[in-house]
Order: structure tokens, then C-alpha cells, then sequence
């Protein structure tokens, strides 16, 4: 990488090579590969959508690791409309 | 004599294991360290060209094991130096024809002659893996900085981890200083960042090690080897002395120089 890629904001592929790296161990640690982790998400969302209306788009399932410590952390936000009614009674 | 065993280990084939085993038996014994290396590839020989001992085989490992020599007949005794010495590994059979069991047996019978048992290990995580780790009190593994070398030395520090050897130690090898200036290839910094394991050695890419291995005369019997170095700093390192690590790839080019300017103590 030169002098002008840098001023053109291009990323080191060294840098790409090192977030690729963690995200792959991070599964590899976890025993739990990316497709796993879809269908995953995929059995949540049908178990929450008995009981809650939920946002379905905007679910994120993500594993995170902080030093020894893996986390499956799950975003899930409530279906809009349901909040407004929750809110307007 | 009680020898220390060390296995050189990888998971992922090609990232320099076989290099740096016969290299840093080599560092070790111009040291005065009494040395034996152990080919641990069963059926896929090679460390007996990389230390150019491949016209003196006659007996192997496997021939010991199942006793079909003494032990002290299978030993091949270095060219050049008198304290280095090679068990090869057999050619003509597979990883199956040793266990575990065989290699801490033979290791053990090693250990009052030697101060250092070096174990080349194969590729992989199966049985010829298991066989090299057995007797180890030290693992140090070998990476490139590569993402596909780095996955692999994770999986392997888990599996030594698992195994109760104490914490392994990372070899990084092949680097090449000037791409990770340009950063273009990962640093020892990045890949110590993922990996949490500590460090015992940086070699640099070196054409020396080429020609070293074509001649079958390991690099860090060359003083001007630049990996050479480093594989003796390794050996020194092994034996509890405090060598600092040299900055291979210190980012001080005009980025590095600027960040520093703008950002005191940084880059």
C-alpha cells in the first residue's frame, strides 16, 4: 500500500487480513460457524414471534469475544407498531 | 543430564517447521547444548535433507520402536557439529506404526545423554501431532502471517492447552518487514493480538534459508542469515536468557515518523 492509496482512505490488507482473522476465530472458538448462527437466529425469532412481535429485519445475532469471555449477543428489537400502541394505551 | 523436550508444532503444513527444528538444533548445539532433533513425520521424511543427513540413515524410529536396533545405533551424528544428533523418521510406513506411549519411551531413554530433544512435528491435528506432543514440556508453535497460518495456530494452542503442556510459545516466521511497513501483511503485533499467547521468536523471510536448505546446511550456522539470527536468539531464548526482541518491522517510515509527531509515544 503507497502513499496515494493511503490519501485515497484505502484500508491495509493487513488490516482486512486481521479483522477477518477475528471474526473467523471467534466462530472456530465457539464451535458455532456462521450458517450455524443463521439457523440459530432463524429458531429465535420463530420462539420469540409466539410471544412477542418483533422486528424480524432488524435482529442482529452476533458472537463477540473479550479476552476470555465468548458472548452470543443478540439485538432484537420489538416491532414498531406494537410499541406505538403499547405506548398510545 | 536431564534433557528439556521440545515439540515444534503448526497444525498448518508448510509455515517452517522442519526449518526451524533443524535450525534451532543447530543454534543450540554451537551453543555446547547437547541436541538430538526427532523427525516426527512418520512416511514423509525431511528432516534429515534440511540438516543434509540423508546419505547416513540406516535404522529410523519406527526401527527402535519396534526393536529392531538400540536406540544409540539409530542416532546419525551431525557433519559439523559433534553435539547434534538425528533420529529420522521412517519413510516406508504411516503415522500408525507410533503412539503416544512409543514417544515418551524413547524420549525418556534420550534424556540422560541430551540437554535438548527437539520434536519435528507433522502437519495436522491427528495421530503423528499427538505422538510429537506427548512427551514435550515445551510446544512452541510455528505461524506465517497468513490468515489461514494464524487460524490454524489458534486451534493448536487450544489442543496444547487441553493436553496440560503449560502455555506453548509462537514462533512468527517468514515475515516480511517491508510489506508489513507497507501494511500489506499482518505484524507480530496483530497477530499476538488475536492469538493471546507469548512470543519466543520473529524470523525474517530470508533467501538464505532457500540456499541453506538446497546445500542441506541449516541457516543459523551462516552468520550473515538474517533468519539465522533470529533462530539462535530463539535457541538462547529457550534456555532462559532475556534476548530483546528486535523490531523487524517497526513502522518508521514517513507515516510512522508523522503519527509519532502528531501523536507523542504512539505509532
Amino acid at each position: 500500500m503507497n502513499f496515494f492509496e493511503r490519501l485515497r482512505g484505502e484500508r491495509p490488507s493487513a488490516q482486512t487480513a486481521k479483522d477477518r482473522l477475528q471474526l473467523v476465530l471467534v466462530h472456530d472458538r465457539a464451535d458455532l460457524p456462521p450458517g450455524k448462527l443463521e439457523a440459530l437466529k432463524d429458531d429465535l425469532i420463530a420462539t420469540l414471534s409466539r410471544h412477542i412481535e418483533i422486528d424480524v429485519r432488524k435482529v442482529n445475532i452476533s458472537l463477540t469475544q473479550d479476552r476470555h469471555q465468548q458472548r452470543l449477543v443478540a439485538d432484537i428489537p420489538l416491532a414498531p407498531s406494537r410499541a406505538r400502541r403499547r405506548g398510545a394505551g | 543430564m536431564t534433557a528439556r523436550i521440545a515439540t515444534i508444532t503448526s497444525g498448518k503444513g508448510g509455515v517452517g517447521k522442519t526449518t526451524a527444528t533443524a535450525n534451532l538444533g543447530v543454534a543450540l548445539a554451537s551453543a555446547g547444548f547437547r541436541v538430538v532433533c526427532i523427525d516426527g513425520d512418520i512416511g514423509l521424511r525431511n528432516l534429515d535433507v534440511v540438516m543434509g543427513l540423508e546419505n547416513r540413515i540406516v535404522y529410523d524410529l519406527v526401527d527402535i520402536i519396534e526393536g529392531r536396533c538400540k536406540l544409540r545405533q539409530a542416532l546419525i551424528k551431525d557433519k559439523r557439529l559433534s553435539d547434534l544428533y538425528l533420529i529420522p523418521a521412517a519413510q516406508t510406513r504411516d503415522k500408525t506404526a507410533v503412539s503416544p506411549q512409543d514417544m515418551i519411551r524413547v524420549v525418556k531413554d534420550l534424556k540422560p545423554d541430551f540437554d535438548w530433544v527437539l520434536i519435528d512435528s507433522p502437519a495436522g491435528i491427528e495421530r503423528g501431532f499427538r505422538n510429537a506432543v506427548a512427551p514435550a514440556d515445551l510446544v512452541l508453535i510455528v505461524t506465517n502471517p497468513e490468515v489461514s497460518a494464524v487460524r490454524d495456530a489458534d486451534r493448536i494452542i487450544g489442543l496444547v492447552e487441553a493436553e496440560e503442556k503449560g502455555p506453548p510459545k509462537l514462533i512468527v516466521n517468514r515475515v516480511k518487514p517491508e510489506m508489513v511497513k507497507r501494511g500489506d501483511m499482518l505484524s507480530t503485533g496483530d497477530i499476538l493480538d488475536v492469538l493471546a499467547i507469548e512470543l519466543i521468536g520473529v524470523v525474517p523471510e530470508d533467501e538464505i534459508v532457500t540456499v541453506a536448505t538446497n546445500q542441506g546446511s541449516p541457516a543459523a550456522l551462516d552468520p550473515r542469515s538474517r533468519a539465522g539470527k533470529a533462530f539462535r536468539e530463539i535457541a538462547r531464548r529457550m534456555n532462559g536468557e532475556d534476548v530483546p526482541f528486535e523490531s523487524l518491522e517497526s513502522k518508521d517510515g514517513f507515516f510512522g515518523r508523522i503519527s509519532r509527531m502528531v501523536r507523542p509515544g504512539g505509532a
